[in-house]
């Protein structure tokens, strides 16, 4: 799923001091699953801002309202139900709702409510941690289903750095290396044979690096 | 005109709140501050946050949350989910600039015990202290 955290309260009040209005909008999807941008977040969220914007003099009226999910343009237009009733969106959704909510609707001002940190999960309650970082070309089946991409901290392709010490990443030693449990797990499943062929120079190009990335299906465009 | 901080109280069934059950009248005779409100819960660990956040925006000056001795909880993990919700507060009450303090988590023993009147006499002095609400948009 896609992880987010709120942001600060105080940067939330910061964006809608202005405003006597705010509907603070959620996503039923990943950010209600990492409990970022759900329905009990926003209504926390909107208290906080009421209570923000009453200590600094101002009274702020806020409407809440949670969407199935706010990177689709049809549950974006249910935004339409609370027309007029406000004068800035908080959304809090990841950066992909506020993008679609900018996208759709050229005169909604919208602010974002979270950061959105990255693509994860969670093994063990409340904590977060990133798996994939959407490289576009895929090398799990290489690599005994861990990923070096986004688990490496320099997205290293051929094994470990010199900085790898008892399974721990340089960087820090609460992080584990990637490249030691991929080395490990491939011991494990007796394909360590595999590690010995060198991976090639990647091609980056899937990775971003050349510009915002289109998906396309054919069988899908109407 | 002297200060009477509104304080919001939320105490659980099993323990604190069972103080005021089985000595309603006698609790204030015992020095329990009369203008601190008791909202009853069956377990701590129910109490949300937004509850919390409510209870400032109904005009609390101080909110505490009294549930079991951490190890002892008659839910088992409840007064540790509470302190938890509590440390919450504590955190964006701190983000807008308010006094956390204004906001604490009590693990009490069970039944009828002085320490629900301390835990109530010592909020009542904090929030004095710290004056009123700065929700409210008053001066201290
Ligand atoms: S908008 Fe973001 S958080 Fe919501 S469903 Fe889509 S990807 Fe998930
Ligand atoms: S290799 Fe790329 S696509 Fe595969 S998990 Fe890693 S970042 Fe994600």
């Amino acid at each position: 799923m896609i992880v987010a955290k709120r942001k600060p309260i105080a940067e939330i009040v910061e964006m809608v001091k202005d405003f006597d209005r705010v509907l603070v909008l959620g996503c039923r999807g990943c950010v209600s699953v990492c409990s970022a941008g759900g329905e009990r977040e926003v209504e926390i969220l909107a208290s906080l801002l009421r209570l923000g914007c009453r200590k600094a003099g101002k009274k702020l009226q806020t409407v809440t309202g949670t969407l199935v999910r706010q990177c689709d343009k049809e549950y974006i237009d249910e935004l339409d139900e609370w027309d007029g009733q406000y004068d800035a969106v908080v959304s809090m959704a990841c950066g992909v709702g506020v993008n679609f909510i900018a996208n759709l609707r050229s005169m909604v001002r919208v602010y974002p409510g979270v950061n959105t940190t990255f693509m994860g999960g969670s093994m063990e309650q409340g904590v977060w941690t990133e798996q994939c970082a959407g490289c576009g070309n895929c090398v799990l089946h290489l690599t005994g289903g861990l990923c070096p991409v986004a688990r490496c901290a320099k997205s290293l392709m051929n094994g470990p750095c010199g900085g790898s010490v008892n399974g721990h990443c340089e960087i820090n030693k609460d992080v584990p290396c990637i490249w030691q449990e991929i080395h490990d797990r491939l011991g494990r499943l007796n394909r360590q044979d595999e590690l010995l062929s060198i991976a090639p120079i990647r091609d980056w190009s899937t990775a971003g690096h050349g510009g915002p990335r289109t998906s396309l299906r054919d069988d899908l465009t109407i | 005109m002297s200060f009477i901080p509104d304080i919001q109280a939320f105490c659980c069934h099993y323990t604190s709140q069972q103080s005021c059950a089985e000595n309603h009248g006698g609790l204030q005779e015992d020095g329990f501050p009369e203008n601190i409100t008791i909202n009853r819960l069956s377990c701590s660990g129910m109490i949300k946050v937004s509850a919390l956040l409510q209870a400032f925006e109904n005009g609390a000056d101080g909110v505490y949350v009294a549930g079991c001795p951490k190890d002892e909880c008659h839910n088992i993990m409840g007064s540790q989910r509470a302190a938890k919700k509590v440390a919450a507060v504590k955190k964006a009450l701190a983000e807008l600039d308010v006094e956390p303090e204004r906001i604490e988590m009590y693990h009490l023993e069970r039944g009828l015990s002085p320490q629900f009147i301390a835990a109530g006499q010592e909020m009542e002095a904090r929030i004095k202290e710290l004056g009123p609400s700065p929700f409210k948009g008053e001066k201290k």
